[in-house]
C-alpha cells in the first residue's frame, strides 16, 4: 500500500474531487500543500492577496456552477480569505478554503501566524472543520465539496495543521470515494405534491400573479424550466440581482430587477400582486423595502431548497421545500395536465383542460408602467458621459453574450439595470454581503473558468483600489478580462446617500479621478490601458477594449459624478415610496405614486387597478 | 413566559457545542438554559435547550440548529408529555436554632442534606423547573448563601424515543 503525506493525500483527494484549479498564495504552515502541488494536474493560480484567492474562487462557481477552491496559510493567510467566505456565505456559493493551521501541539499556544480560523469563520461557512488526524483528510476533502455543493450551496473550510500535512500513512486507492461520515446531513428529497397542486391552484386563481425569481434558479440551473412555467402561467418575471439573466430580459414577461434600485414595473408588481411566487428568493430587505408594507395583498407562494428560508421574513400561504428544479418542473407539469376553475369567485365556470389562467389585464397593466416608468437617464452628446451609457452600450455590442462581473455601489446597480442579460451565470456580483472589492478577482476566476469567452468587469474606481493587484496575476496568468472601470472620483453610492438624506453634506467620499493614473497604473500590471471621457469615443474604445487580447484591459471611463441610481426606494421605507427621480417630472411622479393613493383601506383592490381592469 | 425545551442530537465531536452556541449569538436568539451530555451512544451527545418563546422565534431556531451539519435531530419536546428535571445545590445559612425548620423545608421539598456546618447546610434538589424555584423562594428568607444550578434536562414521557434516525416509538421497534 502506497504511503502519502499528509500533504499528499490532500492533493490527491482534491485530484480525485476533479477539482481544475486551485487560487491561493504560500505561507509557513501550508508550505508541505504546496510541494506536492508542483508534480500534480492541479493548475495553481498565484495570487497577489488571499482575499483574490477567495473572491476567484467565488467567480470561478458563479460562472461554471462546480465548487471553487482556494488555499492559504495560517493566521493572516486566512484571515485574508474572511471576506470572501463572508460573501460566499451570504450569496450560497460553492467554495471550499483550505487553510494551514500551526503544528497540533503549539494550537493554543499564541505561536507565530496563529488564528482560530475554525472559530472566526464559524458564523459565516456552511460547515468548517479543524482536522487532526490524517487519516481523515480524504474523508474531509470529499465531505467538503459534497456539503459545499448541495442542498443550499456555501463555503466551506478544511483546517489542516503543519504536523497533520507532514504525517504518513497509507492511501487506499481503492477507497475513493472516501465513506462519508455526515449523519446529521440531510438533504431534503422531492418537493411535495400536495403542495406543488396547492401552488398551481392558486396560480390559476390568481390575476395578478407575480414570480419572484432569487438566485435559486441560478444555481439549479433551473431557467429553462421557469421560461416554461412563467409562459404557461402567463405571468410576470421579476429576477433578483442575483437572478439576472435567469430569465431573459427581452422577454414580454420580464419586469427587470425588483427592489431598492428596481425598476418602476417590477417593485409596483409585487406591491399590487395578489399572489407572489417565490422562487430560490428570500424575501431580502433590499426587495422587500419596509417589510410590513411588502406586498400587502399578495397570497405567498415560497419555494426554496432552504426550510430555514420558509416563513424567515415572510409567512407563507404554500411552502414548498426542495430542489427547485424538480419544484419548477412540477408547477409547470401539474399546470399543464390539469384542469382549474379559471377565473376567482364570481369568475367563469370551472373548466377541464389545461387552460393557462387569465392575466390579460394585469399584464396590460405592466405594460403600460413599462412605457410610463422606464429606466431613464439623459445622455448629451457633449454633456458628461453617463454610466448608463457606456453599460447601454457595452450590452449592445456584446449582444449580452458577456459574463458581467460587477463590485458593489452605482456601477453594479447601473449594471443590473442596463445590461441586457439574456443567459444564466452571464452576471456574477456581490449581493448580500456587498464586497467592494469583488469585481476584479471574481472576473478573474470567472474567465480560469470559462476561458475563450468575453469576461467583463464593471467596476467602480473605489471598489477597483481593493483588490486592484489581481490584474498582475491576470496578466501573468494570461488572463484577458477586460476591467471598465466608472471613474466618477467619488465612492459614488455613499455620496448619493449624503446627498439625499445627509443635507448634500459630503464626508470623506472623494477619492479624485486622477489619483492613480488608471492607464498608466494598467499598463504597470502589463495589462491595456484605454481612457474614454466623451460618449460619442464610448463605441470605438469599447470597440478596441473588446477586441481579443492576451492581457487584461482596463478602461477608464471619466463618467459623471454627479449621477445617481435610480428608481429608489429609500432604505426601511416601505416600496410604495419608490423615488423615480431627477427624470422624471413631478407629474409623472405623482402618477407612480397614486398606484397607492387614494385606497379605502378595507377595499382590497386599488382604484387605479379597478379603472384599468375593468373598463 | 412562554419556554419552549428543545432536544438536539449532536455528534460527540470537538467544536460542537460552539457551533450550537454560535448560532444562537449569531442570529440573536436568546438561550435560558442549555445542558449538554453523553447519550447512550457514545458517538452522539444530547443538547437540551431552553429558549423563551416570546423573545425567539422558536421554528427558526430549531430549522436553523438543523441546518449545522454535526447536528443530527432536533425535537421540541411537548411539555405536557415530558419530564423535565434541574438539579440545585444550595448553601443556605443554617445556625442551630432554624436547623430543624429549615430540614422541615428540605423535605416538603425532597431536597437532601448532603454536606454540613456549624452555621450553614449545603442541600441538594433535584426537580422540575417550578418546584425548584418554589424551594428556592422558601430558602431565600433564610439566607441562601450560594446557589448553583444545572440546565435543565427532559426526556419524552411513554415510548416515545428520539433517536439518530428518526422519532420512533421504541415499542414499535422493540417489536419489529
Amino acid at each position: 500500500m502506497q504511503q502519502l503525506t499528509g500533504a499528499q493525500s490532500l492533493v490527491r483527494s482534491l485530484e480525485q474531487q476533479g477539482v481544475e484549479v486551485v487560487f491561493g498564495l504560500p505561507g509557513g504552515a501550508i508550505l508541505p500543500a504546496y510541494d506536492p502541488l508542483l508534480s500534480s494536474s492541479l493548475r495553481h493560480v498565484l495570487v497577489r492577496h488571499e482575499q483574490g484567492a477567495g473572491h476567484a474562487a467565488e467567480g470561478y462557481a458563479w460562472a461554471t456552477g462546480r465548487v471553487g477552491v482556494c488555499m492559504a496559510t495560517s493566521g493572516p493567510g486566512a484571515t485574508n480569505l474572511v471576506t470572501a467566505l463572508a460573501d460566499a456565505y451570504m450569496d450560497s456559493v460553492p467554495i471550499v478554503a483550505i487553510t494551514g493551521q500551526v503544528p497540533s501541539a503549539m494550537i493554543g499556544s499564541d505561536a507565530f501566524q496563529e488564528a482560530d480560523i475554525t472559530g472566526i469563520t464559524l458564523p459565516i461557512t456552511k460547515h468548517n472543520e479543524l482536522v487532526t488526524d490524517i487519516e481523515r483528510i480524504p474523508a474531509a476533502v470529499a465531505e467538503a465539496f459534497h456539503i459545499a455543493s448541495t442542498g443550499r450551496p456555501g463555503p466551506v473550510l478544511i483546517d489542516l495543521p503543519k504536523d497533520v500535512l507532514q504525517a504518513t500513512a497509507p492511501w487506499r486507492a481503492d477507497q475513493w470515494p472516501p465513506p462519508m461520515d455526515l449523519p446529521g446531513y440531510r438533504l431534503p428529497g422531492p418537493p411535495s405534491m400536495a403542495a406543488i397542486r396547492a401552488a398551481v391552484q392558486l396560480l390559476r386563481r390568481a390575476r395578478r400573479p407575480v414570480l419572484y425569481v432569487g438566485g435559486g434558479v441560478i444555481k439549479s440551473d433551473s431557467h429553462a424550466e421557469l421560461l416554461r412555467l412563467a409562459e404557461m402561467a402567463h405571468a410576470p418575471v421579476t429576477t433578483t440581482l442575483m437572478a439576472r439573466g435567469a430569465f431573459p430580459d427581452n422577454h414580454p414577461l420580464a419586469l427587470g430587477m425588483p427592489g431598492m434600485h428596481g425598476c418602476y414595473p417590477a417593485v409596483a408588481a409585487l406591491q399590487e400582486a395578489d399572489l407572489i411566487v417565490a422562487l430560490g428568493a428570500r424575501f431580502d430587505d433590499r426587495v422587500t423595502g419596509k417589510l410590513a408594507d411588502f406586498a400587502p395583498r399578495a397570497r405567498i407562494v415560497h419555494a426554496d431548497i432552504d426550510p430555514a428560508e420558509i416563513g424567515k421574513n415572510r409567512k407563507p400561504d404554500v411552502a414548498i421545500v426542495g430542489d427547485l428544479k424538480l419544484t419548477l418542473a412540477g408547477l409547470a407539469d401539474t399546470m399543464a395536465t390539469t384542469g382549474g376553475p379559471r377565473g376567482g369567485p364570481g369568475g367563469s365556470a370551472p373548466q377541464g383542460g389545461a387552460e393557462a389562467p387569465d392575466t390579460a389585464a394585469w399584464l396590460a397593466v405592466l405594460d403600460n408602467w413599462k412605457r410610463q416608468f422606464p429606466l431613464r437617464y439623459s445622455q448629451d452628446a457633449d454633456g458628461p458621459l453617463k454610466p448608463q451609457h457606456v453599460v447601454e452600450r457595452l450590452s449592445a455590442l456584446t449582444g449580452g453574450d458577456a459574463v458581467v462581473i460587477a463590485g458593489v455601489g452605482q456601477h453594479q446597480m447601473h449594471a443590473a439595470q442596463h445590461y441586457s442579460f439574456s443567459k444564466p451565470r452571464s452576471w456574477i456580483n456581490s449581493g448580500g454581503l456587498g464586497t467592494m472589492g469583488f469585481a476584479v478577482p471574481a472576473a478573474m476566476g470567472a474567465q480560469v473558468g470559462r476561458p475563450g469567452e468575453l469576461v467583463v468587469a464593471i467596476d467602480g474606481d473605489g471598489c477597483f483600489q481593493m483588490t486592484a493587484q489581481e490584474l498582475a496575476t491576470c496578466a501573468i496568468e494570461k488572463l484577458p478580462i477586460k476591467v471598465m472601470l466608472f471613474n466618477n472620483g467619488f465612492l459614488g453610492m455613499v455620496r448619493q446617500w449624503q446627498e439625499l438624506f445627509y443635507d448634500e453634506r459630503y464626508s470623506e467620499v472623494e477619492l479624485g479621478t486622477a489619483i492613480p493614473d488608471y492607464v498608466k497604473l494598467a499598463e504597470a500590471y502589463g495589462c491595456i490601458g484605454l481612457r474614454c471621457e466623451r460618449a460619442d469615443e464610448v463605441d470605438a474604445v469599447l470597440d478596441k477594449a473588446l477586441a481579443p487580447a492576451d492581457v487584461p484591459v482596463v478602461v477608464d471611463f471619466r463618467v459623471h459624478d454627479r449621477e445617481g441610481v435610480f428608481p429608489m426606494v429609500p432604505a426601511g421605507q416601505p416600496n410604495d415610496a419608490i423615488v423615480l427621480g431627477p427624470e422624471f417630472t413631478e407629474q409623472e411622479q405623482r402618477a407612480a405614486t397614486r398606484r397607492d393613493m387614494g385606497r379605502e383601506p378595507s377595499n382590497g383592490e386599488p382604484s387605479m387597478m379597478r379603472e384599468r381592469v375593468t373598463s | 413566559m412562554s419556554t419552549h425545551t428543545l432536544s438536539v442530537l449532536v455528534e460527540n465531536k470537538p467544536g460542537v457545542l460552539s457551533h450550537v452556541a454560535g448560532l444562537f449569538s449569531r442570529r440573536a436568539f436568546n438561550i435560558s438554559s442549555l445542558a449538554v451530555g453523553p447519550t447512550q451512544d457514545e458517538r452522539v451527545s444530547r443538547i437540551t435547550i431552553v429558549v423563551d418563546g416570546a423573545s425567539t422565534p422558536v421554528e427558526q431556531v430549531i430549522r436553523q440548529l438543523d441546518k449545522l451539519i454535526r447536528v443530527i435531530k432536533v425535537a421540541e419536546l411537548d411539555a405536557a408529555s415530558t419530564v423535565e428535571r434541574e438539579l440545585a445545590l444550595i448553601k443556605v445559612k443554617a445556625e442551630p436554632e432554624r436547623r430543624s425548620q429549615l430540614l422541615e423545608v428540605a423535605e416538603v421539598f425532597g431536597a437532601s442534606v448532603v454536606d454540613m456546618s456549624p452555621s450553614t447546610l449545603v442541600l441538594e434538589a433535584v426537580s422540575s423547573p417550578g418546584k425548584l424555584d418554589a424551594l428556592l423562594a422558601m430558602l431565600d428568607s433564610y439566607g441562601t448563601c450560594e446557589l448553583v444550578r444545572t440546565g435543565r434536562i427532559a426526556l419524552a414521557r411513554g415510548s416515545d424515543v428520539i433517536t439518530k434516525d428518526d422519532t420512533e416509538s421504541y415499542a414499535a421497534e422493540s417489536a419489529a
